[in-house]
């Protein structure tokens, strides 16, 4: 099989210059023991800005893999990954860290939110570290946990929310710098129905708001939702 | 624990030290190579003596004083004591309780102590012998002493019997020849620097010893060097386990919330905040360990204060564990610093974590 196998979503109005995301011939081993696992081998993908694309596919198949390399918290062994045209491959552990802070959204299947934090501080959590005046932060915070519903739940702890809500706080905290790209690795995987059903409504009102999505998914519904699906397979795209 | 090996490596250096300055002597003169009542010797020619001194201007106050034994006889009792041959009017050796200061040769004033045991009060008469010879059964030099005061002597132990008469008559008493002294007290004019005047006495007068505070000090330092090595090993000791019981504790936190720190990392929180949080996550818990141990630091000094001063013949105003703010943030600052050191380790680890291989293993658990 071609190393070339590029995979382009939002496939209208979407040309290389609007690409957001470009990975390209994109391989990660990874040292198992004394055995050398191929977690991805030739990988090309890409995404274009205001797309919303599902990664699906078995466990094992490369998933969390290649959403770990778009996110910049993993580099590959081989082949480039540009981010917004900009080459993310080789960045210093100090770039990366800013590129993130400031261009991705991360949610993740378990939340994360800080225990000793209220929601409301969560979401302005990143916003400090990109020194946001505090002020600033807080407004923000607020309003984004408005527009995932929770405008009236922003002084309540992690331990005092629903697992939905929760999730609706961790994406409020993806969104929190604005970032050009919202990842999320099986952000229903620990809700229930009818709570995962307002999560996957949530993220098609961001991803008709502007918002680039890319998600990876067991959950049929989330898959569904999303514009574009990337089948993986044994670290391979096999369709898209 | 810490706490209390601080205050006992410094306490009873601070607390000899305040006690010696109590009544603002500053130089102790002593007969030639002894310390203050280490022998029976005594200094001849004390009018020469105070004479000699009193050519220095930076002398201010010179007060004899002449140490011998007692029996002291009241009714059918006899009790063995101390005694003190003071000048009234620059003693330092004791505080007035209650009652007048012997104003006369015929009066005495003695300790609780030497009170109970005799079973006297402030106006009774004593019969006060300087020897007593158990062959013959005598006592000699006896005297009658009206008791003018009850006082405190301030470098007698708890359980020692004492009193004090003047000088003069406790020379009587003891037929000596006049114009002798255990001991002189000095006090310098304020601004004097004390080690001058203390190297001006021994040229002047060889034939005593003269002992500053500051020499004073150096010889129980030496005299007490066991107790701070003592105090060192244990405290050094505490702080190192106190030290790996932080590190762990916050190794397995770090551990625990491997998945929250990856992710924090993945959000774009940097290193340096990583490191920065944990490090004060273990200042926080070593303060909070400072704090509870503050209290029960102080509480077992108390307790082994109280034990450690009931050793016979150590003066009442000692304390082994002196309690001083400076001890306290010396214990206060060695935490934070190993608090510090302990989220080190930790915060590296946390701070080195791969993310990717973190989440990955974060989603398999």
């Amino acid at each position: 099989m071609s190393a070339e196998v590029v995979t382009r979503v939002n496939l209208v109005g979407g040309d290389a210059q609007t690409a957001i995301v470009s990975l390209r011939d994109v391989r990660r081993d990874y040292a198992l023991g004394a055995e050398r696992v191929h977690a991805l081998q030739g990988v090309s993908v890409d995404v274009d800005r205001g797309d919303y694309v599902a990664i699906v596919g078995p466990s094992g198949s490369g998933k969390s893999t290649l959403l770990n390399l778009i996110g910049v918290i993993d580099q590959p062994t081989s082949g480039t990954v540009a981010i917004a045209g900009r080459r993310v491959d080789a960045m210093s552990d100090r770039e990366s860290t800013q590129f993130r802070l400031r261009n991705i959204g991360f949610v993740f299947q378990r939340f994360y939110l800080l225990p000793i934090l209220s929601a409301l501080e969560n979401v302005a959590l990143p916003m400090a570290e990109a020194k946001v005046a505090k002020g600033a932060r807080i407004e923000r915070a607020a309003e984004l946990l408005k527009y995932v519903g929770l405008g009236n739940r922003q002084r309540h702890r992690p331990s005092e929310l629903s697992g939905g809500e929760q999730q609706r706080v961790a994406i409020a905290r993806a969104l929190a710098n604005g970032p050009m790209l919202l990842l999320a690795d099986e952000p229903t995987g620990e809700l229930d129905a009818k709570t995962g059903t307002e999560i996957i409504a949530l993220f098609q009102r961001l991803n008709a708001d502007g918002t680039t999505i890319v998600v990876v998914t067991h959950d049929e519904d989330l898959a569904s939702a999303a514009r574009r699906k990337v089948h993986m397979r044994d670290g391979r795209v096999v369709e898209s | 624990m810490l706490l209390d090996m601080v205050m006992l490596a410094t306490g009873m250096r601070e607390s000899f030290r305040e006690l010696l300055l109590s009544r603002g002597f500053e130089i102790r003169l002593a007969p030639k190579g002894t310390l203050p009542f280490d022998t029976d010797a005594t200094i001849p020619g004390v009018r020469a003596i105070i004479a000699t001194l009193r050519t220095n201007p930076d002398i201010r106050e010179i007060s004899p004083v002449l140490g011998a034994s007692i029996h002291a006889l009241a009714g059918n009792r006899d009790v063995s004591g101390s005694v003190l041959g003071i000048d009234p009017r620059v003693q330092g050796d004791y505080e007035l309780l209650s009652g007048n200061d012997v104003a006369g040769p015929n009066f005495i004033v003695a300790n609780d102590h030497l009170l109970s045991q005799l079973g006297a009060h402030v106006g009774d008469t004593l019969t006060v012998a300087i020897g007593y010879d158990p062959q013959t059964r005598t006592y000699s030099g006896q005297r009658k002493l009206i008791v003018t005061g009850r006082v405190k002597f301030i470098y007698g132990a708890n359980d020692q019997s004492s009193a004090a008469v003047r000088r003069e008559t406790l020379e009587a008493m003891g037929g000596q020849t006049r114009d002798r002294a255990s001991l002189f007290m000095i006090r310098v004019r304020k601004g004097a620097d004390a080690e001058n005047v203390r190297d001006w006495i021994e040229k002047q007068i060889p034939n005593v010893t003269a002992i500053s505070i500051a020499t004073a000090i150096k010889q129980v330092d030496e005299r007490l060097s066991y107790f701070r090595q003592l105090a060192l090993i244990l405290g050094a000791v505490s702080l190192f386990v106190g030290f790996l019981l932080v590190t762990t504790l916050v190794t397995v936190s770090v551990n625990e919330r491997a998945g929250e720190i990856a992710v924090m990392r993945a959000i774009g929180v940097s290193r340096s905040h990583v490191v920065e949080q944990i490090v004060i996550e273990g200042v926080a818990i070593s303060l909070a360990g400072a704090v509870l141990g503050l209290a029960l630091g102080l509480v077992t000094a108390r307790y082994l204060n109280t034990i450690l001063s009931a050793f016979p013949g150590l003066p009442m105003a000692i304390d082994f564990f002196l309690f001083q703010p400076r001890a306290a943030w010396s214990a206060l600052g060695l935490l934070i610093a190993s608090g510090i050191g302990a989220g080190v380790y930790p915060a590296w680890r946390a701070a080195s974590l791969p993310i990717a291989e973190s989440l990955r293993r974060e989603a398999i658990a």
